[in-house]
Formats: structure tokens, sequence, C-alpha cells
């Protein structure tokens, strides 16, 4: 996250940096208080009503180890700590993976809608986790097997496109653009012909249920980590990389005049947002538009810069998620409908919206 | 010092430039001219590394260009590109700091030398007004404007522009030009328009086919007879506004104007 230090504001008080700059911190502290009570929010609201004490009690006792006498009851405990906590968790994670992640393809492509889909990681996913569900490749990874192979899929997928887009050494962004598309589109006739060719209709669903983004699966252990790990590391990359990445946003020949190599970032970030999507994908299934439109959002927020945007933007995309994912719980409780239909019904009015502004802007 | 000797390019059998030459002196203005294709863009490109030379070399102040990488290069060389930068999202502030990118190391935030800087290349190009507004709304004139204060904010020793006066009407073209001469001690322009050129390069070097055609003082260069040759149409000079300007004649006669006597 960034930092600003007090005194350098202190020095130029008539800048307009230092304008943007209080105006980001504002905008973080509000994004982060908003985080903590979505993530209450989330753990209280679902199937079954959590009382906010209750939450505050069980999570002391696990957290902080507060003694006591247990005036709680044991599901209760089971709903906030087992089901609930990881699983806001898991949606503020993928929330803010996402929005960075297509941040930083925005940048690196030039388009505005780029999407962390682009590199056909969902695509590949998919693939894998079709194959995994329908016909039972597990690549021996035991119980794993399922966001194991769609990882696998993942990587493969995006190092295919990583392949189709490079030519003489160099991968532009138009490139990029089109492999992506291609290798999405051809991924996705594999996984449609999949489900054709099963017999079962049980594992189709399962694999419709994964393909619309779920976060039914989270839970404490290994996958959660993983996800903790490679987004706060994105996020922290991304932000330090800030200028470079707006260098690279306004021109390959721009960035090498101030001294940033093109290829070599572009490389960088690619493998760096790849991983991270498919880590993201392989845990929650493809949830659509967030990484499309929260970065959109941010950048209304606190200017295109990506030292001040990448830290909003992931705040941002973890507060939507989070908050989608209630709604998916709540909305046909006891049911629970694929997150990523609720995150396209929000997605595609407010993309329509940031269409005519922008148009009206131009003109 | 720029200097580049015998410089050899081109893609696939297609030869760009065969043996260029030139030199670029500190407190100097050079244009580089010659007609479209002949290599003017790729030989400017040379000089900040962006294309290496197949054969040949680029010195910058007695040090292969080679050895030195980008971010060494940008700090002795800033470059005002032609690139489709007009969607950018950054406000002109942003884009002026982006400047500062070369001096400043990965984890290093902007302190006050840099906004210092920023705000010195912003009042020296007459822009400090447009601070806070978007890059992508700014008329074509504003933008090289910005883009020239960009550049300034590298604190380079050398500023190299490639065609900016592309898309500006008369009056922008003189004042982006005065501009650079007025803040650029030692700059190398690629130039479309002789008269521009004549008017504020110090030196000039005209090119043809990927090579150097003549090269010297623009009184020297645009020689009436030499640039009817290069360009292929016919040409004559006038000194009554003080640098050489030149007069081009049609290829065939226009309709509602008389033709000028040769």
């Amino acid at each position: 996250m960034v930092t600003v230090a007090p005194e350098v504001r202190a020095e130029r008080p008539r800048s307009g940096d230092g304008a943007a700059q209080a105006r980001a911190r504002r905008w973080i502290a509000g994004l982060l208080v908003g985080l903590l009570v979505s993530l209450l929010a989330g753990i209280a609201l679902g199937a079954v009503h959590v009382p906010l004490d209750s939450i505050v009690e069980v999570l002391g006792h696990h957290l902080f180890l507060v003694p006591g006498e247990q005036t709680w009851t044991g599901p209760r405990d089971a709903i906030v700590w087992k089901v609930r906590l990881p699983r806001v968790l898991l949606a503020a994670l993928v929330g803010a993976g996402l929005a960075v992640c297509g941040m930083a393809l925005q940048a690196m492509v030039r388009n505005l809608l780029a999407d962390p889909y682009l590199l056909g990681v969902n695509s590949g996913a998919s693939t894998g986790a079709a194959a995994a569900i329908l016909f039972g490749v597990t690549f021996g990874l035991g119980e794993h097997a399922l966001s194991g192979s769609a990882f696998l899929g993942a990587v493969a997928a995006s190092l295919l496109v990583y392949a189709v887009a490079r030519s003489a050494g160099r991968v532009t962004s138009t490139r990029l653009l089109l492999a992506g598309v291609a290798v999405g589109y051809a991924l996705q006739a594999v996984t449609s012909f999949l489900i054709f060719a099963s017999d079962s209709a049980e594992g189709a669903r399962s694999v419709m249920f994964w393909l619309l983004g779920s976060l039914a699966l989270a839970e404490w252990g290994q996958p959660l980590a993983l996800a903790a790990v490679v987004v706060l590391l994105t996020i922290t990359v991304l932000a330090v990389l800030g200028r470079q990445l707006d260098a690279l946003a306004v021109g390959d020949e721009t960035a090498l005049a101030l001294g940033v190599r093109p290829e070599r970032l572009r490389t960088a970030l690619l493998v760096l947002v790849a991983l991270c999507v498919a880590v993201l994908v392989s845990a929650a299934g493809s949830i659509g538009f967030v990484g499309l439109v929260v970065p959109h959002l941010a950048r209304r927020a606190v200017g295109a810069a990506h030292v001040r945007a990448v830290p909003v933007a992931a705040l941002m995309g973890a507060i939507l998620l989070v908050w989608a994912d209630v709604l998916a719980r709540v909305v046909l409780a006891p049911q629970e409908i694929p997150i990523g239909i609720i995150t396209s019904v929000v997605g595609a009015p407010f993309l329509l919206v940031l269409v005519r502004r922008l148009q009206a802007g131009a003109a | 010092m720029i200097v580049a000797e015998g410089l050899h390019f081109g893609y696939g059998d297609q030869s760009v430039l065969r043996g260029l030459d030139l030199t670029a002196r500190p407190g100097r203005v050079l244009g580089l001219l010659g007609p479209n294709g002949s290599g003017k863009t790729t030989a400017l490109r040379m000089l900040y590394g962006s294309l290496r030379p197949h054969a040949g070399r680029v010195s910058l102040d007695g040090r292969p260009l080679a050895s030195l990488g980008p971010r060494q290069v940008s700090r002795r060389v800033a470059v005002v590109v032609q690139e489709n930068d007009a969607d950018s999202l950054l406000t002109v502030r942003e884009m002026v700091t982006l400047g500062r990118l070369p001096r400043l190391s990965t984890f290093q935030r902007t302190g006050v030398a840099d906004h210092r800087a920023v705000d010195l290349a912003l009042e020296r190009v007459g822009a400090s007004h447009l601070v806070r507004r978007r890059f992508a709304e700014l008329s074509g004139g504003e933008r090289q404007r910005v883009l020239v204060a960009r550049a300034l904010a590298q604190e380079s020793d050398f500023l190299l522009l490639d065609e900016p006066t592309n898309h500006l009407d008369v009056r922008y073209q003189h004042e982006v030009l005065d501009l650079v001469r007025t803040v650029a001690g030692s700059a190398v322009i690629v130039l479309h328009d002789l008269n521009l050129a004549a008017r504020y390069c110090d030196d000039l070097v005209l090119l043809d086919q990927g090579r150097v055609v003549r090269a010297g003082s623009p009184d020297h260069v645009l020689d009436p007879a030499t640039v009817e040759s290069v360009y292929g149409i016919g040409v004559s000079r006038t000194e009554l506004a003080g640098p050489p300007q030149l007069l081009f004649h049609p290829l065939a006669p226009a309709r509602t104007t008389e033709r000028l006597p040769a």
C-alpha cells in the first residue's frame, strides 16, 4: 500500500500533485473502513443471520484467544469461523486481485476494455476444471484436484497466449490482445465440447456453476493462504512499479525514452498477472466484470497514475466482491446463486454508463 | 556530443540507412531533413537506442551507446516521440512528472527536487495553467508543449524531437520550434518543413535513401539544385526574410492561380 510521508506534503503546499495525493489518502482511508464494515457484514448476513456481538466474541476468541465463558453456540462458532470468515476473506482477495490485474492489463495493452481474463487464463482454468469434474482427470492432486487442474489449465493457457503473442522476441500490445482473444475462444470450444461429450448431467451442472464463479469452496487452508500471498504480492509490485506502468500505458517508445525497457516490464508483469489470476480463478471460478469495471471506478476517484489507482482499485474490488457474495447468498436463500451472475448484473449496466460518459467526454 | 558513424539499418532486405554519419553538437539545434522514407526517424531512433544499427555505431560523449542501458541514456537524452498517446488518462502534471522517471529509483517517491523540476519545466514552456487538465483533453499544440516540458523535466543534455510540428497549424508550428530553440540547449529535430528547418536550426542534415546528401548550415544544405534533385520538385530560393526560404513549384499548373515564374 502507498503511504505518503507527511514532511513531503508540508514542503510543497500549493503543488497540484500534493492535492492528488491527499485525495488518494482520503479515499484509501475511507475504503479501508468500508472494507472492514463489509467484511463484518459479509460474516453477519446470509441464510442464517449472526448478530454482531456474537461475531466479535467468536473472532476475539479465535484471533486473540480471549478467555471467558463461551456464550455462543457451537453451530454459530462454525458458521462464523469455519464458513463465513474464510469466505469473505477469499471474496475480498479475489475482488482485490481481479481489480488490480485488470488495471495492469488495461495499461499493458492500452485498451480500457481489457480484463484479467484477456490472457486466456479463465478459459484455460475452465477447461482444466471441466476435465477434472467430467472425466476425473486429477493429475494426482487428490483433494485439490478441481482447483489444481484449473490452475494447470490456466497456466498452460497463458503460456500459449504468450507464445502466440511473442514474435521475434517482442510482445506487442496488439498481438497480446489478439492472441488472448483467439486462445480464449479456442479453449471455450474445448470446454463446451467436454461438456457435450460427457454423459453426466450432474457433472455438466457443476461445471456450469464453476464457470460462473463461486466462493462456496472457501475454507481455511493452503488455497486461501496462497491467494493471500499472491494477491498482496501483486498489489505491492504493481503499486511500486506504478510510474513504470504509467509510462508503459502511454506507449512503448515513450517508456523506452524514459529509461524503461517496455518488453521486459511487460513480460515480467504478464507472468505476475497470469499467476495471480490463475490462483484466483482456480479458487473461485471465473467471476466476470470486477476486473473490467473496478479499474475505471478507481481511476475516476483518484486519477490514472498507478501509484494511487492500484491500491484504490484493490480496496474497491475487495468491497465490491464481498457484497456481491452477500447478495449471492441472500437473494434466493437458502439457495445460492453463482456470484458471476451478480457481478454481471451489477457490472454490465455500470459499464454502459461508463461508456456513455466516455463518449460525452471525448466529444 | 552524439556522434553516429556509418549507420546501416534495414527491414528484411529493404535497407533504410546506408552508411549514415551525423554529429549533434552541444549548444546547437540540428535538423534532420529528407523525403518520406529517407530514414530520418530511423536515424533519430538510433540516437537514443530505440533501434540498434546493423552496422556502424552511435556514441554519446565518447561512450558507445550500446554499452549504456536505457536508463542511463534517458538521463542524458530526452525524447519527444510521435506516439499515439492522445488517449492517455494522465493529467498534465502526471505526464510531465513521468520525465523524472530516469532520475528516481524504483522505490523512491517523487520529492521536492522532482516537483521543482516539474514546476520549472511547465513554467518554461508556458503550460503551468494546464497542470490539472487531462492530457487527452488538450489541443495538439498544448500537447506538444507538455511533451517538451516532460523532456525538460528529465534535465538531460540533449533533446530529440520527431516531427514535433505534425498536425499543428502554422502558428503552433512556429511556436513549438521557437520554444525548442529557447529552452533546449542542444537538440536534434526531425522535420518535414524545409523552411521551418532553415529558420530554427543551426545545422541541417539532408538525407536521401538512407544516406547524407548534404550537411552543414541551412544556407549550404538548402541549395535549390540539391533540394530539387532529392525531392523531385522545382524550387526557387529567397533570402528576403533572413534565413533562406524556399518556394516550391507545383508539378502541374494550378487551376486558379497563375504559375510562378521559375
